[in-house]
């Protein structure tokens, strides 16, 4: 049998032509937006060095010829499209969107640094720092909803995982018992949020909504009515940066990733660790039959219950190591509301990022990007409002959702109640 | 056989079965308060500490202020004390010599609080000490949550009988709480219908937030560009650019459901921080108030004002009633029209609802619309009646909110506008509760969280109260809400 028989799906085909035209079309952003209002002669000036004392080896800083090198990247960029439209890059076709969306950010990078310099590794480094909380919530939501259990209590058990980490690392004097007992408090919201959910049988919507209210609440009330009057019960202290011994004098890399404090390298272990769970374990394979369909996985005898029990505890605890970042990480002190949304963005860097671990990085990184860029605008003078690029992350999210590029598709038992029969 | 004793029972648990989640609520909440109250925590903990003035060393020192603040003993306005053989009530000026005295004569009479004084705080020496104090607290939190909700009723009495005499101005101090009440109460009203149409619909708009922030722009920026209007067109105008601003917000998550499948909870959340941006740079932008510098809109003109109907500072305007109106509207689009069937028949069982002929993408963007009009004219109502122009900081967390009054209401119009005037109560009296007992405004969140709670997994209440359910196939009335929203 030599014959090959190629079956054509024509969503598939449809979402493949999207795609295409996608490319074409940032490549034409890169045109018309920055080629047009460039001159020629302009230089943009990248620091690949970090602002302080490293242990990376120290490197020659970047200056690229504007127009030339937007021209370039608007070529590539339409040829890739075009590519795309006429034989497709089949299963490269992800990480393909993945290298034009870089070529789109390049170049406006580029364009805004034009005739000046602009400290690349700076804004990496700040990146880093504000996609690890996110991150963080997106791992959370990923054990979560993998399971079937929508879990849009993030932002609460963050809040919650913040105010006990300053609270009760500062009464006990020690960052680890804060640090312990924020994992654990989240926790235990995960753990309401599962019985709600599970035994209750409450909709996944409304017992997470209860959640973030009462830890709204909660958290506001104490902080209030003892955090912000005895200032040495918001004092705990702060996890100070410590260099990986080879990996940190790796130029770029190194003081990016390799330079940062425990829990940031505790997102990178529960990356990979989720990552192996996942897929490659009976736990991970339990885990997302009972995502997807809960009876079939109750006739092969797994206890959907308890998985789902299970997977929720420890969704609360991860969204607690992001809260817990947020102070024990950046500024070690507790202000009321403090998460400002980093529970949803999460949740957005997950659906960004199709329910993958690895793939919910990528997108908390480069939510994380647009979030530090859109502080530097001002001072490069970008002609662009800063609250835009505040909206970016919201924007690709639902248009993500609504499947125009790459369909995200959710775990098909999620938010539903399960019934034993 | 008949049915009636039967279902007369299951109307009065309906009924019931709130009233119990907010009366649950409350004790919890009052738990709450004792336990976080310094003056208990103080009679239930050990730590000597010397008073001192001024102190220096916090770990061994406290200041005489706190000492005579957290002190069970401590004697303050209101309390009763004995000064040779009789009870005198502590009031901050002294008008009746008999039965009053000064605070600071009471608190002379009572020096033991001097500095150099150790203060030990120990339950087990005074448990009547820690008792009392939580007694007390719960007492003044509750009383305050009264007072700034209601009115102090003997106050209410005697300005009303001032008033039958011919003398109306102690009327604005006594009724000033209600008023507030109804005030806060009014975009409850509106953000609570609007999430219980999108549930009667089976949409979850959890979006109502950025909804009453695009309803304000919008009738912010008809009320404040266009001039020279009589009332009765600027003010309808205004309005309904509001309804027209936050529906067309809404209407977006609504039609991207029909047509993508994408859930709208995600998306009216997305939508909700968009909407915080483009506010926050359009006030920061076009809609600047000229040779400001704050972040905020101009003025609307007096002529988009709701009117007000007592002078002085009370608040209360004409968009309690809009609010009480749009509920009638409610309540007759939904269960008195084609339409209103045809979401609800969405809603209940969309399969069926697209055999039946029922566009699904019409029900969904239109449920979607209406629902995000009422949280955009709450928006409206807030700019028209209370504030006159658009603050950036704008929120109120009515986004959250909503979907506790929409369950506490299940769903109805009539139960919406009950639970939002709890809700709009406690808060209007939570202010006062924070500025009498120190107990911060956020316990009313907290109290609201546990009603989602209880009214959501009723099995709780009934455990705790041993209630029996009457037949386990009837299924209570929010399955109807979550099945909706599920399919």
């Amino acid at each position: 049998m030599s014959a090959v028989v190629t079956i054509v799906d024509p969503e598939a085909k449809r979402r493949s032509r999207a795609l295409g035209m996608t490319f074409i079309a940032m490549g034409l952003i890169i045109y018309v937006f920055f080629v047009r209002s460039s001159s020629p002669g302009q230089l943009a000036t990248f620091g690949l060095n970090p602002g302080r004392q490293t242990a990376a080896t120290p490197i020659p800083n970047v200056t690229l010829p504007v127009l030339a090198s937007l021209y370039a990247m608007a070529l590539v960029a339409v040829a890739l499209g075009v590519v795309q439209l006429v034989r497709g890059f089949g299963r490269a076709q992800d990480l393909v969107l993945g290298l034009v969306a870089g070529l789109l950010v390049l170049g406006f990078l580029t364009w805004a640094a034009r005739d000046q310099s602009l400290n690349l590794i700076g804004i990496l480094e700040t990146a880093v720092q504000r996609a690890t909380p996110i991150a963080l919530a997106a791992l959370s939501g990923i054990l979560c909803e993998r399971s079937g259990i929508v879990n849009i209590a993030i932002e609460g058990m963050m809040l919650t995982a913040a105010m006990v980490s300053a609270l009760v690392g500062s009464l006990a004097g020690s960052m680890w018992v804060g640090l312990l007992a924020a994992v654990l408090s989240s926790g235990a919201l995960g753990a309401l949020l599962a019985v709600l959910s599970i035994r209750y049988k409450v909709n996944q919507i409304i017992s997470g909504t209860a959640i973030n209210i009462l830890a709204t609440g909660g958290t506001s009330f104490i902080s209030a009515k003892f955090l912000t009057q005895y200032q040495h019960l918001n004092n705990p202290g702060k996890f100070s940066n410590w260099p990986v011994p080879v990996l940190s004098r790796i130029p770029i890399l190194g003081p990016v990733f390799f330079e940062n404090n425990l829990i940031v390298y505790l997102l990178f272990g529960l990356l990979i660790v989720l990552h192996v769970m996942l897929y490659h374990t009976r736990w991970g394979l339990r885990t997302r039959a009972v995502g997807e369909h809960p009876r079939a996985a109750d006739t092969l005898g797994i206890d959907v219950f308890r998985m789902r029990y299970i997977n929720v505890l420890l969704g609360g605890m991860v969204a607690g190591l992001g809260g817990v970042f947020l102070v024990l990480g950046s500024v070690p002190r507790f202000d009321e509301l403090m998460t400002s949304g980093k529970g949803f963005i999460g949740l957005a860097a997950m659906i960004f990022g199709k329910w993958d671990p690895f793939g919910a990085f990528g997108a908390s990184l480069i939510f994380g990007f647009t979030d530090t860029f859109q502080a530097k605008m001002q001072i490069l003078r970008v002609p662009i409002p800063s609250q835009f690029m505040r909206m970016a992350p919201y924007l690709i999210t639902m248009i993500v959702l609504a499947g125009v590029v790459g369909r995200a598709e959710a775990p098909a038992a999620e938010g539903q109640v399960y019934e034993k029969q | 056989m008949s049915r009636s004793p039967h279902n007369r029972d299951e109307r009065l648990q309906a009924l019931l079965m709130p009233l119990l989640a907010i009366v649950t609520a409350l004790i919890l909440g009052g738990l709450l308060i004792i336990v976080s109250d310094l003056q208990v925590i103080a009679a239930f903990t050990r730590i000597p500490r010397q008073v001192a003035v001024p102190f220096t060393n916090p770990e061994t020192e406290i200041s005489l202020e706190e000492a005579l603040w957290r002190h069970p003993n401590e004697v303050v306005i209101g309390d009763a004390v004995e000064v040779k053989g009789k009870q005198l009530r502590v009031v901050g000026d002294v008008r009746d010599a008999t039965t009053q005295i000064g605070l600071d004569e009471a608190r002379a009479l009572y020096p033991e609080l001097g500095p150099g004084v150790t203060i030990h705080f120990t339950f087990f020496q005074k448990p009547a000490v820690g008792l009392r104090a939580a007694w007390r607290a719960v007492r003044v939190a509750y009383v305050a949550l009264f007072e700034g909700s209601i009115g102090n009723p003997r106050q209410m009495a005697q300005a009303l009988a001032a008033w039958l005499r011919g003398d109306p101005s102690l009327l604005n101090r006594a009724f000033y709480p209600l008023s507030e009440s109804l005030v806060t109460s009014t975009p409850y009203i509106l953000t609570g219908l609007a999430v219980a149409l999108g549930f009667r619909a089976g949409m979850f708009n959890i979006g109502a937030e950025g909804q009453y922030f695009v309803g304000g722009l919008t009738s912010v920026f008809v009320g404040y560009s266009l001039k020279g209007l009589p009332l009765w067109v600027h003010l309808p105008l205004t309005l309904l650019a509001g309804i027209v601003g936050g529906g067309l917000w809404g209407s977006i998550p609504g039609w991207l459901k029909a047509k993508t499948g994408g859930h709208e909870v995600i998306n009216t959340i997305m939508m909700n921080y968009i909407a915080f941006a483009l506010s926050d740079w359009l006030l920061n932008g076009p809609m600047m108030r000229p040779g400001g510098f704050r972040p905020i809109s101009p003025e609307i003109e007096v002529s988009a004002r709701l009117p007000r109907f007592f002078g002085g500072d009370i608040r209360f305007h004409a968009g309690f009633f809009l609010a009480l109106v749009m509920a009638l509207l409610v309540y007759w689009l939904l269960f008195k029209t084609t339409i209103g069937f045809e979401l609800r028949t969405v809603g209940a069982n969309p399969s069926a609802a697209r055999y039946a002929g029922i566009s699904l993408t019409r029900s969904m963007v239109l449920a979607m619309f209406l629902s995000g009009g009422l949280a955009g004219l709450a928006g409206a109502n807030d700019i028209t009646g209370l504030i006159y122009y658009m603050p950036n900081a704008f929120s109120a967390g009515y986004g959250f909110d909503s979907i506790a009054l929409a369950l506490l209401g299940r769903s109805h119009p009539l139960g919406v506008v009950l639970a939002a005037l709890l809700f709009g109560t406690l808060r209007a009296g939570a202010t006062r509760m924070q500025s009498v007992a120190q107990i911060p405004i956020d316990i009313i969140s907290i109290l609201q969280a546990m009603i989602i709670i209880f009214i959501a997994a009723p099995e709780i209440i009934r455990a705790i109260y041993r209630i029996k359910q009457r037949r386990a196939q009837e299924q209570p009335p929010e399955a109807d809400i979550v099945e909706g929203v599920q399919a």
